[in-house]
């Protein structure tokens, strides 16, 4: 196994377009799991620990950026203010060791429908950003997954940052797991309520083979919602909501969970995200 | 599996093992050693620096008895690939006892009877520790949501939040 740790983001492109094949490495926390129990035999290991790039945010035009190796922790610690709804999911993610070293790019690489950033993105509207030799493209979070583990990500290209509006909606994120903290999600959802151009933006996790949105519900929503007046939310739409979201969900039965349960609990953490978002005092609604 | 056959283009300046040893800076101090990429930063205190005091549970990030700071933060070194450590601070539980004084911690665990068979007793402290440093330790939920990644199948916890608890309450906070 050859091992290849490229100092900036300039070499790092160079090294995966002369080896396609090699895994990269962020924070570990999948990758490594994979190589302890011989899973993966990559030929060639790249590690992207000493590319600062890939460690930096901030803003560009209307959009934040944020480099694909921020770890879960900083984006709690320093980003919890402008994307609320990825805070408060990364806050679920595994436990704190987890969060000190595990990044949103190598979720995004993994592409788990599990990822509990995927909803979260969904819901914002994000952008991913790939880069190789060749250039650089910034695709829509919506298009970006196409089945479990796989995505439009080619094998000479990295994943750089990810983007979001630079001024969140009212977001909220909220996951069922047997337990708090180092559960694989039974199905988690995520909500972004925008006042200003009066859109709802969702993202379902663990209940499909890709992470979905709920596009039927978000466009229910938007056109029920009392915007003008934002009193509160009838209880026909906040139910009508949560039906329609857990219609959207292609969910499987596994160990963790039948697809009937996997339905209902989505629509119950689509009213509760739903009445949250809804009086949100620190949301942008 | 060799360790020294990197191809990749010697313009690109690329790190890699060509041969040289990797140079980890444990508990303060510098060693030099020869490991295959994949090795964990857990195998290579173990099997390659004999420092056995951290503990492999499960190898794949689930128990939390490998946990180790990384630059002063809890990481699990299971997890963690030793070449990505080099020019980190590496301080595992073998180097948290000052001048021959058992740390604030350590004695807490002590006092509090905070382990029965003490397997999963470094990586706790090593958590406890930098979870008093990040200051997430108000309430008795603040510790058992923090401490989540360390198991104890012993059933410890009382006691394990107890020693923690009194650490946080000292003067010297630890
Ligand atoms: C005990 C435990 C609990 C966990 N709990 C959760 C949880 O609650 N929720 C959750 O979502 N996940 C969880 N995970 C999974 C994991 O922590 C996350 O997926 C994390 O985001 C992975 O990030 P990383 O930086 O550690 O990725 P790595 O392991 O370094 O990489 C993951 C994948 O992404 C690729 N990759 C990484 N960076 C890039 C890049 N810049 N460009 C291209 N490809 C890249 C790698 O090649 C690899 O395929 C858990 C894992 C463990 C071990
Ligand atoms: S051995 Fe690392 S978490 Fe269990
Ligand atoms: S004391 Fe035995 S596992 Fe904790």
């Amino acid at each position: 196994m050859e091992f290849l740790q490229p100092a900036d983001w300039a070499e790092a492109l160079a090294v995966k377009a002369a080896h396609p094949d090699a895994l990269p490495i962020a924070g570990g926390t999948d990758v490594m799991v994979d190589l302890n129990f011989d899973r993966a035999r990559p030929g060639a290991l790249l590690d992207l620990t000493r590319v600062t790039d890939l460690t930096d945010w901030g803003t560009d035009g209307d959009w934040l950026r944020v480099g694909a190796g921020v770890t879960y922790r900083r984006l709690i610690d320093e980003l919890a203010g402008r994307v609320p709804g990825l805070a408060l999911a990364s806050r679920t993610v595994g436990s704190p060791q987890i969060r000190n070293r595990g990044t949103v790019g190598g979720n995004l690489g993994s592409a788990s429908p599990a990822g509990d950033a995927h909803p979260a993105l969904l819901a914002a509207g994000a952008l991913v950003e790939l880069a190789s030799v060749r250039g650089t493209r910034r695709v829509p979070v919506t298009e970006y997954f196409t089945g479990p583990k796989r995505s439009v990500r080619t094998p000479d290209e990295l994943i750089a940052a990810f983007l979001v509006p630079a001024r969140p909606g009212a977001e909220q994120f909220a996951k069922v797991g047997t337990r708090n903290a180092m559960v694989i999600a039974v199905c988690s959802f995520a909500l972004s309520l925008d006042a200003a151009t009066r859109t709802v933006g969702t993202g379902i996790g663990s209940a499909g083979p890709t992470p979905l949105r709920a596009t039927e519900a978000e466009a229910f929503l938007a056109a029920e919602l009392p915007w003008e007046t934002r009193g509160a939310v009838p209880e026909s739409v906040a139910a009508r909501f949560g039906e329609l979201v857990g219609s959207a969900a292609r969910p499987i039965d596994d160990v963790r969970g039948s697809a009937d349960y996997r339905r209902h609990a989505l629509a119950v953490l689509a009213r509760r995200a739903l009445a949250w978002a809804w009086t949100d005092p620190g949301g942008a609604v | 599996m060799a360790i020294n056959q990197s191809t990749a283009p010697a313009e690109t300046g690329l790190r890699g093992p060509r041969g040289e040893p990797v140079t980890l800076d444990v508990n303060g101090a510098t060693y030099a050693i020869e490991l295959e990429p994949r090795v964990s930063l857990l195998d290579a205190l173990r099997d390659h620096l004999d420092m056995t005091g951290t503990k492999k549970g499960c190898d794949q990030g689930t128990c939390g008895a490998c946990t180790v700071w990384m630059d002063g933060r809890r990481v699990l070194s299971c997890l963690t690939l030793a070449y990505s450590c080099e020019g980190h601070q590496i301080a595992t539980i073998e180097g948290i006892a000052q001048d021959g004084e058992l740390h604030p911690m350590q004695q807490a665990f002590i006092d509090h009877d905070a382990f029965q068979c003490g397997y999963c007793t470094p990586g706790q402290i090593m958590s406890a520790i930098a979870l008093l440093r990040e200051g997430n330790a108000t309430t008795d939920a603040d510790i058992a949501e923090h401490m989540s990644g360390n198991i104890c199948r012993c059933q410890a916890y009382p006691n394990i939040h107890a020693a923690i608890r009194e650490v946080r309450d000292a003067d010297d906070g630890g």
